[in-house]
């Protein structure tokens, strides 16, 4: 299993966001969680990170996380696209992409950049413009470069949908089946855009409040009316 | 109108040492949103510290290299031991600590090396009069130095993967983090940089205006005039401005107000910048959302 | 950094009996005015100074501590009082008393005035401006235009008030009951502005300014009318200080005024009047004691524990005693 959560408290200063969480991501599988606003999603990929206050288990390849640095545990393989995009605005598409190939040593580097200008054409037109100046759907699209970048084991996105155009969404969905495919890196996506998120995920696990409520095969959820008719609404 | 070629020359040469300082004042503001009230005082602690190898008998540039060094060390460690354990706390208390470092080091070298003026040797002789005396050898050489070091530190932000990831950590401190980045040792290799950069305006300037415990605090109010000016999140914007101040400072200070008044030009300055337009000349305006 | 709620009042839960009030203040007003007869002439001096001190980190309590606009410029204030009285004592012949008003009234008018650009500025801009004016003080006050009026660089000299006839007091013991007196005017009033519906606005302006708009407070004229009574009351302080010392010059108000103001405040405990009063026992005292300690280096150790107390005690001693005290009330059963 690439990453193990049992039991995954989290939050922030006072306030207690997830109370106990058990989710698996397989390698090369893609799991989906999902949930209202509110929910915890962000928090989970947060408490992973180690960007908030985190309490249980969590392993990577073995290896626990809680109480480690955020670049630490970066550095062992996770790859996290955060809320907002967290891209370099003030730097260029070209910064953007040396800083997601930051800690590789490797001589693969180049022809990473030429595979991944490949995949989003547009980031290679706009190479020299600052990162600011890039539409919403392009700042996405080199969100995700920047996070292939690592030649990450496992990749976390935060709600890669938001704030697209459908058209948009649908290329960036088409991406990430690509990735899925000929990556085989393991994928945990938070969405709450359901629909997309369970033709795309092997596992989904509904987070209500903090606690997930559900979980199964993708297939299985979208099927079941009574789930996606109370979480997931339609 | 020789006079006047002068005082802009002059200018221009004080102008690129408050540039200096105004560049490691912005450098420290970018990474950590405070500003080192204490960037004075550490240079002229620096200076001294060249003054005493001199003093040794180490050779000007042997002397000049090895202060840089050392000056870059003290930065790093005042980051790492001062600055760190406070970086979530109030504002009140992030000006509090820079005041405390200003007294300890200001206190400091005036009790390690005395308050007596000392002189300070410029490494630029000319045995003839430069450009028919329009420029002294030493305002050239010091010229020459600090836009040399300005020219270094430019292009080690621009091309080196180092100087990427400062700038990265700088601007967007979390997302740095989420690509490997290790945010707190960028912070203090900024702050090892801008020590070792106000080294070397200190030893620039000291043969100018001579050595004593209290030599930057001028200088430091002109770098913060320059900074502003230029925008104090704008490196470049602020290396504009401090050499905009000096040129500013010398023609007020020939022809206006007297050099007695020198210092409330810059006061001027500051007060001008941040009542017409707060984020300088180049600097980006900001909006807080509410 | 603890944001202290005065609005409880020191003797919070405690505060009950008239009685017990009435002895505090009789004791209050015995230790205030006993050192007049008790100390030495040097000593008395000295006290007198702390509590001018106190005053003046008080005046900037009010703007920094309780409003949260971050002045390291009051010395420039602390100064203004003091010239206007030397001036007018001095080239105009008035008595000490006379002068204080007007010292007030004018400081009170430059705070204003700086009050003004100081709205547009946060936090750290305003504490680089007002380090800037501190800064630039003794180059304006040495000034030559102004050299009939300040004395330039020799400055201008002084004499203290005699004590009003039948008093058998020596002129430093009435130096000292009348700062006194003055501060603990300045004190009293101080403390009703804080215990206000005003000084809840200046702390609710100081803690969420967004949120304090939103509520209605017109903030712009408050803030500026916090900067005009801050900088009243570090003025008067400069103008006792004139008198006090017996000279005024521009050497005496360099930027380590306002320095030494600020780690008064820090160290006394921010946004505390009790702190203040602790301040300026610190800022007087402490000097002379780093001295003993390390000849050569006081202002290190000075600025060792301005340091000292941001990391472990960011309330200061105020802070302190507020602790130690919660402490003892817990233990009542």
């Amino acid at each position: 299993m690439l990453l193990e959560a049992r039991g995954l408290k989290a939050g922030y200063g006072q306030t207690q966001v997830l109370h106990g969480l058990d989710f698996d991501v397989a390698e090369g599988g893609v799991t989906a969680l999902l949930g209202a606003n509110g929910a915890g999603k962000t928090t989970t990929l947060r408490a992973i990170c180690g960007m908030c206050r985190v309490e249980g288990a969590v392993s990577f390849r073995g290896q626990a996380l809680p109480g480690r640095a955020t670049e630490d545990i970066v550095r062992l393989g996770i790859a996290h696209v955060p809320d907002g995009r967290g891209t370099f605005m003030e730097l260029s598409v070209e910064e953007n992409f040396r800083l997601g190939a930051y800690i590789r040593r490797d001589r693969e580097v180049a022809a990473d950049f030429d595979r991944l200008c490949g995949w989003f054409p547009r980031l290679k037109q706009r190479w020299k413009q600052q990162a600011g100046t890039l539409s919403g759907g392009e700042q996405q699209m080199l969100a995700i470069a920047r996070a292939l970048l690592l030649r990450p084991k496992l990749l976390l996105l935060d709600e890669p949908s938001f704030g697209l155009a459908p058209l948009i969404v649908q290329e960036i969905f088409d991406i990430m089946r690509r990735v899925r495919d000929e990556s085989g890196v393991g994928i945990l996506l938070v969405e709450q855009n359901a629909n997309l998120a369970l033709e795309l995920a092997d596992l989904a696990y509904l987070l209500e409040t903090g606690r997930i409520v559900a979980h199964g095969r993708a297939a299985e959820i979208r099927q079941d009316e009574a789930i996606r008719r109370s979480y997931l609404g339609y | 109108m020789n006079g006047l070629a002068h005082q802009i020359v002059a200018g221009i040469a004080t102008g690129g040492i408050y540039a200096a300082v105004a560049l490691a004042i912005v450098m420290i503001y970018q990474a950590t949103h405070h500003v080192n009230f204490a960037q004075g005082e550490m240079a002229t602690l620096s200076t001294f510290i060249a003054w005493s190898m001199i003093n040794a008998g180490m050779p000007y540039w042997v002397a000049f290299f090895a202060t840089v060094v050392v000056s870059f060390a003290i930065g790093v460690a005042i980051e790492r031991l001062l600055m760190r354990p406070v970086q979530n706390a109030p504002e009140l208390t992030h000006v509090g600590v820079f005041i405390g470092l200003l007294l300890i080091i200001g206190n400091a070298t005036g009790w390690i090396f005395g308050y007596t003026t000392k002189s300070f040797p410029s490494p630029f002789h000319s045995d003839k009069p430069l450009a028919g005396g329009l420029i002294s050898a030493h305002e050239l050489g010091s010229t020459a130095v600090t836009l040399a070091v300005l020219l270094l530190v430019w292009a080690f932000f621009r091309f080196t993967r180092l100087g990427l990831a400062m700038r990265a950590a700088a601007y967007n401190p979390r997302s740095a983090r989420l690509v490997g980045i290790r945010v707190g040792w960028m912070l203090a290799l900024g702050w090892g940089l801008a020590a070792a950069i106000g080294a070397v305006a200190g030893m620039m300037v000291a043969p100018i205006v001579f050595l004593d415990p209290t030599m930057m605090l001028g200088i430091l109010l002109y770098a913060f005039a320059g900074a502003l000016l230029g925008g104090i999140d704008n490196p470049m914007g602020a290396v504009i401005g401090g050499f905009v101040v000096g040129v500013l400072e010398n023609l007020a200070g020939a022809y206006v107000v007297g050099t007695e008044l020198k210092l409330t030009v810059a006061l001027a300055i500051i007060i001008g910048v941040l009542v017409v337009r707060p984020s300088g000349l180049f600097g980006r305006v900001v909006y807080s959302r509410v | 950094m603890t944001r202290v709620d005065e609005s409880l009042g020191p003797s919070g839960a405690a505060g009950g009996s008239r009685a017990w009030r009435a002895t505090l203040l009789t004791l209050g007003i015995f230790a205030a005015v006993a050192p007049a007869f008790l100390l030495e002439s040097f000593q008395l001096f000295q006290l007198t100074m702390a509590v001018i001190m106190a005053l003046a980190v008080l005046g900037l309590n009010i703007v920094t501590g309780y409003n949260g606009q971050i002045s390291l410029g009051h010395g420039a204030f602390f100064a203004v009082g003091a010239y206007v009285t030397a001036i007018l004592m001095s080239h105009f012949d008035w008595s000490f008393w006379a002068t204080l008003p007007v010292a007030a009234l004018v400081c009170a008018a430059v705070g204003y005035g700086v009050g003004f650009p100081a709205l547009r500025l946060g936090g750290l801009y305003l504490a680089l401006t007002t380090f800037s004016l501190a800064v630039a003080v003794p180059q304006i006050l040495k000034h030559k235009a102004l050299e009939d009026w300040t004395g330039g660089v020799q400055g201008l000299f002084l004499v203290k008030p005699d004590p009003p006839f039948g008093l058998a007091v020596t002129p430093d013991q009435w130096m000292y009951l009348s700062v006194v007196a003055v501060a603990a005017l300045c004190f009293w009033g101080t403390w009703n502005l804080v215990h206000s519906r005003i000084g809840r606005a200046l702390m609710a302006i100081r803690d969420n300014p967004t949120a304090a708009q939103a509520m209605g407070m017109d903030i712009s004229a408050l803030k500026t009318k916090t900067f005009a009574a801050s900088a009243m009351v570090t003025g008067i302080a400069g103008a006792l200080s004139a008198v006090a010392i017996e000279f005024v010059a521009p050497d005496s108000f360099t930027f380590g005024v306002s320095i030494t103001l600020f780690v008064g405040m820090v160290v006394g405990g921010v946004a505390s009047i009790l702190g203040s009063l602790f301040g300026g026992l610190f800022v007087l005292f402490v000097p002379n004691i780093a001295e003993a300690i390390s000849k050569a280096a006081p202002g290190v150790i000075y600025g060792v524990i301005l340091i000292l107390f941001l990391f472990l005690l960011p309330g200061g001693f105020a802070g302190l005693l507020r602790q130690i005290a919660a402490r003892l009330t817990r233990r009542r059963p």
